[in-house]
């Protein structure tokens, strides 16, 4: 395409995969005070 | 659900419902943007010709199912399964700084100072793995006030808690929050050891930083911390750490305040906004938003800049691997806390997170008797971005999903009304790294 570039193809995941729990809970990390999930990665994927 | 947005000149349209991402020039952005208004594209100023020619390339999108996409099927959130995997330890209800914007009223959460006992610690620990069914992950973090001030406590719960590892096949992550003053060589190379993340308070330049961390004395705490904290991460290796910093509205130049930390070899940074009332001199307002807005624009620019110059700096906020990120689940249950995650005081008494620690309307039970309020558990799970009005049509929602609850509480009286600054600065911190993540994608 000349106009338009695919940075990411959909990756909102519900697979019957997904929902584990094996993930870090959002706060854990850094932040404490101003959640943010999307910056989480998935634990199945990094394995 | 579509959303266009330009960042540093940088024109992305994001597929709300499906994480797409596509970069586009600025004709395409014009087109896709009237089209999502209801507007006739053909009434833009571009020659008919090339209008076709983008609209056939939307076409060729929604096709593949990457643009305009329907709402995906939601799984059943509406109950908690009682799962608790992620525990904040409230090692000491008191601290060694005096810090004017803290949360925690310097360390006393509206009870008094106190340190948590060892027995305490212990029943916490036995307490999460109990109530974690079928996970393997845990995680524990080490939080206060100050924990270094009760590190004895610290190192008796680490020790338990790799006990409880093996004896029910569990992998418990602990990591520790900390202001750094009492870090010497046995506590780095301790928590170097022992903590798969460890978190730093450092506001970023000194006097920003002495402005507002004060030892009780009312001197600044630059000089103590600095030295220790460079100490900790030059023996750390890689493993992960933040250098983690807070604004006010005294420093909405806080790009300055992260070269300050990169300056000082910090590589990993997070500086978030500050979380106090509207009445505060220090709180961030509405009128604060535009200048905010522009000083994260700056700092992508910044960053950006390099990294194409070869250095990599982590900002926790832009952090964005879209292709590898959180499944829908999270993405609609949002942080976890009163659900999965949840905060212990000093005296066993159990929150849904550290922020509402005190207030006792939320306390929803004790690791000392064991009891667990279930009815707070699921209030907490009923609210997620498929139940709050003003995140069901948001473009953010899969990003920030649902935001923080205890902001939403201490802004406005309920967990279910989001704070509409939090909102707002979420939102254009995600817009950044979306466009940090579309300029390392394109360059690939």
């Amino acid at each position: 395409m000349k106009h338009i570039k695919v940075i990411q193809k959909p990756c909102i995941n519900n697979s019957k995969e997904s929902g584990c729990g094996e993930c870090q809970a959002s706060c854990q990390s850094a932040c404490k005070t101003s959640c943010t999930v999307a910056n989480q990665t998935c634990k199945k994927e990094e394995k | 659900m579509l959303h266009t947005f330009n960042v540093n000149n940088m024109y992305l349209v994001l597929d709300v419902e499906s994480g797409a991402l596509h970069s586009v020039d600025k004709m395409a952005y014009d087109i896709i943007k009237a089209d999502n208004e209801g507007k006739s594209p053909y009434d833009l100023p571009y020659e008919k010709s090339d209008i076709d020619e983008v609209l056939k390339e939307i076409n060729e999108l929604k096709e593949m199912g990457a643009l305009d996409t329907p709402m995906p099927d939601m799984p059943d959130i509406s109950e908690s399964d009682g799962i608790i995997k992620a525990m904040c330890l409230h090692i000491a209800h008191d601290c060694n700084l005096r810090c004017k914007y803290c949360f925690a009223e310097t360390g006393e959460y509206r009870g008094g100072r106190m340190l948590m006992s060892e027995e305490v610690g212990k029943a916490s620990l036995d307490f999460l793995v109990k109530h974690s069914g079928n996970r393997h992950n845990l995680e524990v973090d080490l939080f206060g006030g100050e924990p270094l001030v009760n590190f004895d406590v610290v190192k008796a719960i680490v020790d338990y808690g790799r006990e409880l590892e093996k004896k029910h096949n569990k992998n418990i992550n602990f990591t520790i929050t900390t202001n750094g003053v009492a870090l010497d060589d046995e506590k780095i190379d301790y928590i170097n050891r022992e903590m798969y993340n460890v978190v730093i308070s450092i506001d970023g330049r000194r006097e920003v930083h002495d402005m507002l961390r004060k030892t009780p004395n009312g001197k600044g705490s630059f000089d103590i911390i600095v030295p220790n904290a460079k100490k900790l991460i030059e023996r750390r290796g890689d493993k992960e750490y933040y250098i983690r910093g807070t604004f006010t509205s005294k420093n909405l130049d806080f790009v300055n305040d992260v070269k300050e930390l990169e300056g000082l070899g910090f590589e990993r940074i997070s500086i978030e906004p500050v979380v106090l009332p509207d009445e505060d001199e220090l709180a961030l307002r509405t009128e604060h938003l535009e200048r905010i807005f522009a000083e994260y624009e700056s700092l992508t620019n910044y960053l950006s800049e390099k990294r194409r110059n070869g250095k990599h700096i982590v900002f926790f906020h832009f952090m964005l691997d879209m292709g590898h990120g959180p499944c829908l689940k999270k993405r609609i249950k949002g942080c976890g806390a009163g659900v999965e995650y949840v905060a212990v005081t000093p005296q066993g008494d159990i929150y849904p997170c550290h922020q509402f620690v005190g207030e006792t309307d939320y306390r929803m039970g004790s690791v000392v008797t064991g009891e667990l309020n279930r009815d707070i558990q699921n209030n907490f799970a009923r609210c997620n971005i498929l139940t709050k009005e003003e995140c069901k049509e948001c473009w953010a929602k899969y990003f920030c999903s649902g935001g923080c609850a205890a902001n939403a509480y201490k802004y406005n009286g309920s967990i279910y009304k989001p704070h509409k600054v939090t909102c707002e600065l979420l939102k254009k911190r995600t817009e950044c790294g979306a466009a940090l993540y579309a300029e390392s994608r394109t360059e690939e």
